[in-house]
This record gives structure tokens, C-alpha cells and sequence, in this order.
């Protein structure tokens, strides 16, 4: 057993306090190279990281870089620093730690690369940055441990692709440098353990006591959940009831959009006036701080929040968990849960909320999942090769490289082991020469390769474009909302372009606190006017969705097979029961499709269970596939079960359009245009380093000068479809937003067990589809009808039209 | 040809979908802003290495718009170069194809602000041009009439129940047309900025390519 230095083991029993299994643990096998520990919240998993380091450092002859702690967010890299400066200075321990985040100034990032602290707490980003700098070998050269907290959260991200192509470099820098993740419960733990250990080293993977079962169920609320829609707002009144009874809430929603409008309802139910306050990720950074300062000061009750609120940051004293909506995904269900009473084995207090009436069905079908421990999870895939690009750019920034060095490196990180030579090699030509069938840069080359074989970047200069691109996180394009008619002042926030494409006059949204009707989009900005209205008609947020797990999904049919739902509300249930009545229920080896004709249109829903990309996909798939058909599709919508399609024309026989292979060649030509495809070119693109990034500030929108990655896009497939971005583009989108893989599923699934069930109306299961947001306009032959018809009748209006003719 | 037939200082002129002008009587048909070499030049000075395939892109819709309309006139209308380098360094294939293109035919460059100077791959080179009462020009000069001018690559965005359509577009009053922008590499500038909206009498019209370009009152950013 390793024993602590006396005057750490006096502060511990001067405290009454004594180290935890875990902790001594990781203690005994610190000399080890890799080590992974899962334990949940308040089981002094952060100490458990540091305790070697302290100990190591304790005699203070380490001269340098000792430690470095890398945590998902800058938030956690602060409170991390705040947490450990006390038992150090009360120790007395001669330790310098500091923080190295976007937010620290740049006087105080030169100093720490001239003279690092003992521990430097980072993240990911910050650390490519350190990594590109020529003088890193110095900077990390005595570099013992690196702890990586949260790696449950970055395992499942780009960002930890990139963070673990850092470390590879690291391990060359520091050779014999001991790697520490930190994880909350996942269901596979070998999985993470691969990704962290240098290959082929061992990591040993200890557990925790994960504690007792968390005190779980719905919140009881007397009003019935509405059709449609993921605010939960009906729950106010019983959510400021629970507020009232804890002493501290954490509120959790699955998108800021909701988090934000569920806050704009509080406000306005919260008579007592409870201090509550908002987190998210868009909040300005005084805003989020003011937040968190207030929430440790233990001035808050409750606080409405999203992800960003999910890692580890001790808030405090929580001593319950809301989650507003179905959770999605069992396993992060159980993370957020943990976040709820920090004292160790003491269980958590958790209630759920489900927004609609299918989440009711969705938040039983979770509480059975959490009770049996069944964690969900896919597989993670082998290492993104846009990060990869922008990997081998950081590295040519901190100097010459040999291609075979670089290779070794890259393939000693767990994602990328098993990457083959000739894919670095066509990486490294695209980050050389753009890697074209036509040799078009021979002489503008990036990358140099030098007589002696290394490569360099052609102008040093280049250096400062390469950093300036560095991450993995790419930001839709945003768009500032103005008042109408409001020369200069602030404006009122942004919104997204593509949310910014979808608004109608007079449709009414909630920005900075405010509704706000919308008028117009001019260039850049999108102009509205104050509204009375307290009711906000749309989401202002419709990023990224959560697809909700496949084994979430399997238990919502299992539970559709049950001749009745004793556990489900009463008002859930009957609606179950008017669906089997009036057409039938979902079964898991069958694709219920049900058509119908509504509001002049006809339409045709189809239940694949497939998660909201899938489903997505399909979409795009069945309406592509009508279009060529001539059943003039219009648009759809989906949810995490179905997919609703609107068109002029009625599908007699649906079995045609979910012909396997029909679909597959569906998806190669359909790649060529849709609007998917080309936003996941942009963003691969953008990390890549094939096109700058838009900085803050730097965007030249109005400039004939820029244009579109669509067109860059469109040429590449058109002049040189092999080329090794596209390659990208479609491995991204094929497990990201395109998700076609579980579109196979559900195809292996049904086989050609179709239920066409054609309907003279609307059915209880389709009818909170129409009510849904997101719907996607179909570009097909109904677009240049559009474009006819509105020039004619604008024409008209102006008086014009005998002028066009 | 699905192009959209308007009349403009008395001569009877095509909107084309590819955003080429087409001029019947005359046998010409202009294209304006093609910013070949615009991914060299972008590569030459460190910035991005995009896809080098516009040079050929735009050819290639050139070449087809020439075989449909058999043109014997074909006008540049400036900017066809991204810089005078680019047009200096092109790869012998390219030129070679644009050899075949204007072999055979009357061929004018006019100047832009992109390619002020000569280029050395034949054809006329010209400030601008007159031409049966209308002028050709890079950049429209306030106050003249009966001119055909580029430069702006206009665009115009179009809102239809519910769905915003973006298009490249024409801009014509009754003294000046705008081209748009024919290059492959070439973004756009909407209508209702300040710079066109000046430009543009009140009761102007877009042509938004589609197939065919279809007329809308331009928007304006004044109003």
C-alpha cells in the first residue's frame, strides 16, 4: 500500500476525514501508465485524480510541468483550481496550480509557456493550441501525469478525438507520462479505457461504490401533458411546488430553447418570488458566472439549466433533480440523477417530467430501464478524419515532422489504431496539397516536404491561420435579431441562419428574454417588432436533437404489445387505446404505415422507431424517392418515431418506397444535394482546415467575395468524387445526423412486413406530428411551381405583370 | 431555351437560367464576373486550398450555353479573371479549352476591376463596348442609360408560403441592366443592400435564375 506524506495524512485525520477504497486505490497504482475510474458524483472522484500528484509533489524538488488536468469545460478547469488551492494551502504544500482557458489573458499564457506551474488545468482546445507552439517539447519535457476529468462526456465527442491525438504527442514529449481519466457510471467502461490508454499500454479500470439507487419517478402533475411540444410549461405549478420543499433544484431540459422558455413561464408563475436562475451555453460568460457564483453562495433554489450544467461542477447542495422531457438516453439520465446530493451513499432524489404524451410512454419506459441497470450506448467508431487533418496542421505549426514519426504517434491513440498508412498518407497529401485529382497546387503547396524528407509548412507564416482554426466545435451560422426600425443599439441576440430561413411574418419568437414578432429578413439581420403576446408561437433554438437510444426505443414497442398499461396515466392510456381502436399499434418486427388526407394535403406516417436522425433521414429518403415517382412530396416532419409526410399526391402502396436497396440507391444520388449532406461537408470542412472558420467578428456576409461550401461541395462531387473530404463528409453523416445506420436496422427488422393502414383522418398517434416544429420543405419540382406562382402574383400586385411578359 | 425574354433600350434580350444574357439579333451572348482562377489565386497567397475545379465548372456551363444559343459573339463583361496572375498561370488544359471555345468566334474581354490589363489567350480587349445603342461596361456609372454591366453579382432572396428561396438574379430598370455573376466561385450581394437599391430605379425588376428566370418588383432595402 502507498502511503501519503505525513502532513497530507494529518490534514485528512484532522478533519475526521479518511480516504476512500477508490482513492487509495489509484494511490497504489500510480506508477501504473494508465488507470480509468468510474464513480459517481461526490465520491471524491477529483481527489482520487490528484492525490498522487500531490503526493509526488509534496517535497517540492519537481521542477516544471507536473500535472495537467484537462476537463471538458472551462468552468470545471476553475472550479477544479478553487477546490484543490484549499487543502494545498492549508497543507501547506509548496504547489503552484493554474488554469489555462480561452478566458485567461494572454500576459498570463506567455509566463505559463516560459515558466508552467507544477499543475495546469486546460482544456482540450487549449491544449492543441499549447501542443502547435514551437516550444512545447520544453514546456511539457517534465511532464509526469495527465488527468482527464469527464472523459465519459469527451469519449463520445470530437473533442476528445482531438484531445487524445494531443496526448499522443504528449507521450512523445514526456515519454513514461501516466495517464488518469475520471468517469461517471457508462455501460462500457473497456470502451473509454481503450481510447485513454497509450496503445498497446494496459489500463486498469477501477469502479467505485456507485452508492445506492437513485430515488427516481414522474412528478405527479394534475394537469394532463399537452399533445405535442417539449416545454413541459403544464408542470410549472408542480415544479415550484418541489422547489419550494428542496432546498436546492436542479431543473434540467434537453435543449436551451426549452430550458429558456420553461424559464420564461417560471417567471411568470414564481409569485413567492423564489430566487431562480438560468444556465445554458449561448448565456453570455458574465451571465453563466453570476449564475454559478450566486448557485455556490448558496443564494439560489433552483436553477433551469441544460447539458452545460451536466459535468461535475460541485454546485452546492443539491438535493433534487428535475428532468424536464424524456431523458432520451437512459444513461445520461443516470449521470444527471448523480448530480443530485453530493454526500456519498446517501441516494439521489430524481423526478421526471415528461413534456408530451408519448414522453409519459418514453419517461416509464426509461424509470424501468434505470431500475434493471440497463445503461444504453452504441459502439463507439474508429477516429474522425477531419480531426485527424487538423491534427497533423497543429503538429506542422510546432515544426518539421517525419511522416513515419507522426504515423507512429497518431496510431498509439486508442481511436486511431488501427488506422491505415495510406489513409494518413491521403490526409497528410490533403493537409500538403489539398489532396486533388488535379495536381493544381503544386507550386502553393501547405506542406513542404524538405530534401531530408521532413515536412514544414511553406510560409511560417501559416502558423497563424492553422491556430486560429484550431477545434472541433463549429457554430451553425448565426444571425443578429434587431428591432424593426432601430438604428444601431445592441441587438436583441442571435439566431441561427438556418432557423433564421424558416420564420413567417408575424410568427413570434422568444429572444433575450422577450417575444418577439417577426417581420423581415434583411441581408444579415433579422428584423422584429414587440408583440403583446406572452405566448411565444416557435422554439428559437432547433440545433441538434438527441435521438433517443435504440434499447429506450425497443421498450416503448414492447410496452405498445400489452393488452393494456396499468402504470400509464389515464389520459395516456386512453390514447393508446383510441389509436388500436381507430388503426393499430407499432409492433417491433412490422413498419406501421398509416395514410391519410388532411388540410387539402395528403399525407403518410410512417412509425420506424429509429431515433429523430433516422427518422430524419428517412424522410429525406421517402420524399426523394416520391419525388421520382411523381407524387410531388411538399415536406415532412419527424420525431423520434415516425416520420410525417405531406405531399399533392396520395401513396396507394407505401411497400415500394421501403425497398432496401432502392433506399441505399436512393441515399447515393440523395447525398449529391440535400441540405444535410452539405452542412456536415461544412462543418468537417471547417476542422479540416479545408475553409477558415468564421470568427467572431470576422464574417465578410454582404461581400460578393464569399461564397457558399455548398458550391464547394457541388464541385467536388461533380470533379472529383473520390476525394478524401467527401469520404468524410459521408462517414460523418452516415453516423451523425444522417444515422442511416439505424435506418438498416429497421429495415433488417421489418423485412417486408409492411401494415399499410390507409385512413380517412388524422390518427391519435399522427396528430402530434403536425403539431411539431422542424418541419423540412422538400427541393424538388414544387419549388420552381413556388417560384412561379409568387413572381405572378407579385407581379401582379405591383402592377407589373404586363410589364414582364 | 427556357430563358425569360424582356426588352431593354428597344433591344429584345433573354434571360438565361445559368445567368448568361443572350442577345438574339446581335448573336452575342454576355456573361459577366467568371473569376477564373479565383482557387489559385486564393492558394498563392496562403489562404485556402479550395477544389481547383472552377475554371473547368465554368467552362463547361459556358460551353453549353454557347452550343445551345450558337452564339458568334461572346462578351466578358470584366471580372472573367480572378487576377491578372491567375490568368497568366492557368494549366494548358484549361487553356487549350478555352482555346476551343473561342476559336472561331468574336471573342471581347472587357476590363474589370479583377483584371484590369490585357490577357494574353487572344480574343479583343476592351474598357467597354458600344454596340447597337447599348453600352458594355464592368461597373455601372451613375447616370448613363442603355448599359449592360456586371461587378454587383446580385442576388435576391424570394419568400413563398413559408419557404425563402436565394437566387442569383438580373437587375434591370429602364437605363441599366446588372448581370449576375456567371463564375462558379462567386458569391453574391443582395439587392436590397444599399449599393443596389441606390443603383436601381424605384419600379426595377429582379430576374431570379430558375428554369426559367422568373421577374419579381426588386426588393429594396429603402422602402
Amino acid at each position: 500500500m502507498t502511503v501519503l506524506p505525513p502532513q497530507i495524512t494529518t490534514w485528512f485525520s484532522t478533519r475526521g476525514w479518511t480516504i476512500h477504497p477508490h482513492q487509495q486505490q489509484m494511490l497504489d497504482l500510480a506508477k501504473d501508465p494508465c488507470q480509468l475510474l468510474i464513480a459517481p458524483t461526490g465520491g471524491g472522484k477529483t481527489m482520487a485524480g490528484f492525490l498522487p500528484s500531490l503526493a509526488e509533489l509534496a517535497d517540492g524538488t519537481h521542477q516544471g510541468l507536473h500535472t495537467l488536468y484537462v476537463s471538458p469545460l472551462k468552468a470545471l478547469a476553475a472550479d477544479i483550481k478553487r477546490n484543490l488551492r484549499t487543502p494545498v494551502d492549508d497543507i501547506g504544500l509548496p504547489i503552484r496550480i493554474e488554469d489555462r482557458t480561452g478566458d485567461t489573458t494572454a500576459t498570463q499564457k506567455k509566463r505559463q509557456r516560459a515558466d508552467p506551474p507544477h499543475i495546469l488545468l486546460t482544456t482540450p482546445e487549449s491544449l492543441a493550441l499549447l501542443i502547435s507552439y514551437e516550444d512545447a517539447p520544453r514546456m511539457f519535457a517534465g511532464l509526469q501525469r495527465v488527468i482527464i476529468d469527464e472523459i465519459h462526456a469527451l469519449a463520445e465527442s470530437k473533442r476528445g478525438d482531438q484531445l487524445m491525438l494531443a496526448l499522443s504527442r504528449l507521450s512523445t514529449l514526456a515519454p513514461g507520462l501516466r495517464r488518469v481519466g475520471l468517469s461517471a457510471t457508462v455501460e462500457d467502461p473497456s470502451a473509454i479505457a481503450r481510447i485513454l490508454a497509450r496503445h498497446p499500454d494496459p489500463c486498469q479500470i477501477l469502479q467505485a461504490d456507485p452508492g445506492p439507487d437513485p430515488d427516481i419517478q414522474m412528478m405527479h402533475i394534475d394537469e394532463d401533458p399537452p399533445w405535442s411540444g417539449g416545454g413541459g410549461r403544464y408542470a410549472i405549478n408542480a415544479v415550484l411546488d418541489q422547489v419550494r420543499q428542496h432546498k436546492t433544484t436542479l431543473i434540467f431540459h434537453n435543449t436551451r430553447a426549452q430550458a429558456e422558455l420553461f424559464f420564461h413561464a417560471l417567471w411568470f408563475a414564481n409569485d413567492d418570488q423564489l430566487p431562480i436562475g438560468i444556465h445554458h451555453g449561448a448565456l453570455a460568460r458574465e451571465q453563466r458566472e453570476k449564475v454559478e457564483q450566486a448557485m455556490v453562495r448558496g443564494d439560489l433554489k433552483a436553477i433551469v439549466c441544460t447539458g452545460s450544467l451536466d459535468l461535475g461542477i460541485d454546485w452546492g447542495d443539491v438535493d433534487l433533480v428535475i428532468q424536464v422531457g424524456a431523458p432520451k438516453n437512459v444513461k445520461r439520465l443516470v449521470q444527471r440523477i448523480g448530480r443530485a446530493n453530493h454526500r456519498y451513499n446517501a441516494p439521489s432524489k430524481a423526478l421526471i417530467v415528461p413534456a408530451n404524451r408519448f414522453e409519459v410512454i418514453e419517461c416509464v419506459a426509461a424509470l424501468q430501464a434505470v431500475r434493471e441497470h440497463d445503461l444504453d450506448g452504441d459502439p463507439r467508431a474508429s477516429g474522425p478524419l477531419d480531426v485527424l487533418c487538423q491534427h497533423i496542421l497543429i503538429r506542422a505549426c510546432a515544426g518539421p515532422f517525419q511522416a513515419d514519426d507522426l504515423y507512429a504517434e497518431i496510431t498509439s491513440a486508442g481511436a486511431y489504431a488501427d488506422l491505415p498508412r495510406p489513409t494518413f498518407d491521403r490526409c497528410l497529401d490533403f493537409c500538403a496539397t489539398g489532396g486533388y485529382a488535379l495536381r493544381a497546387y503544386d507550386r502553393w503547396q501547405r506542406l513542404l516536404q524538405r530534401p531530408d524528407g521532413q515536412w514544414q509548412l511553406r510560409d511560417p507564416r501559416g502558423t497563424q491561420r492553422i491556430r486560429m482554426n484550431i477545434g472541433t466545435i463549429v457554430d451553425a451560422d448565426k444571425l443578429k435579431v434587431r428591432m424593426q426600425r432601430s438604428r444601431g443599439g445592441a441587438p436583441l441576440g442571435e439566431v441561427e441562419e438556418y432557423f433564421a430561413s424558416t420564420l413567417r411574418k408575424g410568427d413570434t419568437f422568444l429572444m433575450g428574454g422577450q417575444v418577439v414578432r417577426f417581420e423581415t429578413l434583411r441581408e444579415i439581420t433579422v428584423e422584429v417588432s414587440k408583440t403583446p403576446s406572452k405566448q411565444p408561437r416557435i422554439a428559437t433554438f432547433m440545433g441538434t436533437k438527441f435521438a433517443t437510444s435504440t434499447q429506450l426505443s425497443d421498450r416503448i414497442i414492447k410496452m405498445f404489445q400489452q393488452d393494456d398499461w396499468p402504470d400509464l396515466p389515464h389520459h395516456t392510456r386512453d390514447w393508446l387505446h383510441l389509436q388500436r381502436r381507430i388503426s393499430r399499434l407499432p409492433q417491433r418486427d412490422r413498419l406501421l404505415v398509416e395514410t391519410f388526407p388532411h388540410d387539402g394535403r395528403e399525407h403518410l406516417c410512417a412509425y420506424g422507431f429509429a431515433g429523430h436522425n433516422a427518422q430524419q433521414t428517412l424522410g429525406l429518403l421517402l420524399t426523394q424517392r416520391m419525388e421520382e415517382m411523381g407524387l410531388h412530396p411538399l415536406g415532412f416532419v419527424c420525431t423520434d418515431y415516425a416520420t410525417l409526410i405531406w405531399g399533392l399526391d396520395v401513396v396507394t402502396d407505401p411497400a415500394p418506397l421501403f425497398q432496401r436497396d432502392d433506399l441505399v440507391a436512393t441515399m447515393d444520388r440523395w447525398l449529391s444535394e440535400n441540405t444535410v449532406m452539405k452542412r456536415t461537408f461544412k462543418q468537417s470542412a471547417i476542422i479540416a482546415g479545408l475553409v477558415d472558420r468564421n470568427l467572431p467578428g470576422g464574417r465578410k456576409t454582404g461581400r460578393q467575395a464569399t461564397f457558399s461550401t455548398d458550391i464547394l461541395y457541388d464541385t467536388l462531387r461533380k470533379y472529383d468524387p473520390d476525394h478524401v473530404m467527401l469520404e468524410i463528409t459521408r462517414n460523418e453523416a452516415m453516423r451523425g445526423l444522417v444515422d442511416f445506420g439505424r435506418i438498416e436496422q429497421m429495415l433488417a427488422r421489418i423485412g417486408d412486413r409492411i401494415d399499410h393502414v390507409p385512413l380517412t383522418r388524422v390518427t391519435p398517434l399522427a396528430a402530434p406530428l403536425f403539431l411539431e416544429p422542424g418541419r423540412v420543405p422538400v427541393a424538388g419540382l414544387a419549388d420552381q411551381r413556388l417560384l412561379d406562382e409568387e413572381a405572378a402574383r407579385l407581379m401582379e400586385v405591383a402592377g407589373l405583370s404586363a410589364l414582364a411578359k | 431555351m427556357n430563358g425569360h425574354l424582356f426588352t431593354f433600350a428597344n433591344a429584345a434580350l433573354t434571360a438565361l437560367p445559368s445567368g448568361a444574357l443572350w442577345w438574339e439579333q446581335e448573336c452575342l451572348l454576355c456573361v459577366s464576373d467568371l473569376h477564373l482562377g479565383k482557387s489559385d489565386r486564393m492558394a498563392r497567397r496562403g489562404g485556402p486550398m479550395l477544389p481547383p475545379y472552377e475554371v473547368l465548372e465554368t467552362l463547361d456551363r459556358l460551353s453549353s450555353d454557347i452550343a445551345a444559343t450558337a452564339a458568334t459573339h461572346i462578351l466578358c463583361l470584366g471580372d472573367s479573371f480572378d487576377d491578372l496572375a491567375a490568368a497568366r498561370d492557368m494549366a494548358p488544359e484549361l487553356t487549350d479549352r478555352l482555346a476551343s471555345l473561342m476559336a472561331a468566334r468574336r471573342w471581347t474581354w472587357i476590363a474589370g476591376n479583377h483584371d484590369p490589363g490585357p490577357v494574353d489567350l487572344g480574343g479583343t480587349y476592351r474598357a467597354e463596348l458600344a454596340l447597337s445603342g447599348v453600352t458594355f461596361r464592368h461597373i455601372a456609372i451613375p447616370g448613363e442609360t442603355a448599359e449592360i454591366s456586371g461587378h454587383y453579382h446580385p442576388k435576391a432572396r424570394l419568400t413563398a408560403r413559408g419557404r425563402t428561396l436565394s437566387r442569383r438574379c438580373f437587375l434591370v430598370d429602364a437605363d441599366r441592366l446588372i448581370l449576375p455573376a456567371y463564375g462558379t466561385y462567386t458569391g453574391g450581394l443582395y439587392c436590397d443592400r444599399p449599393a443596389l437599391s441606390a443603383l436601381m430605379t424605384v419600379g426595377a425588376q429582379a430576374i431570379l435564375l430558375g428554369t426559367p428566370p422568373r421577374p419579381i418588383p426588386m426588393p429594396r432595402g429603402d422602402g
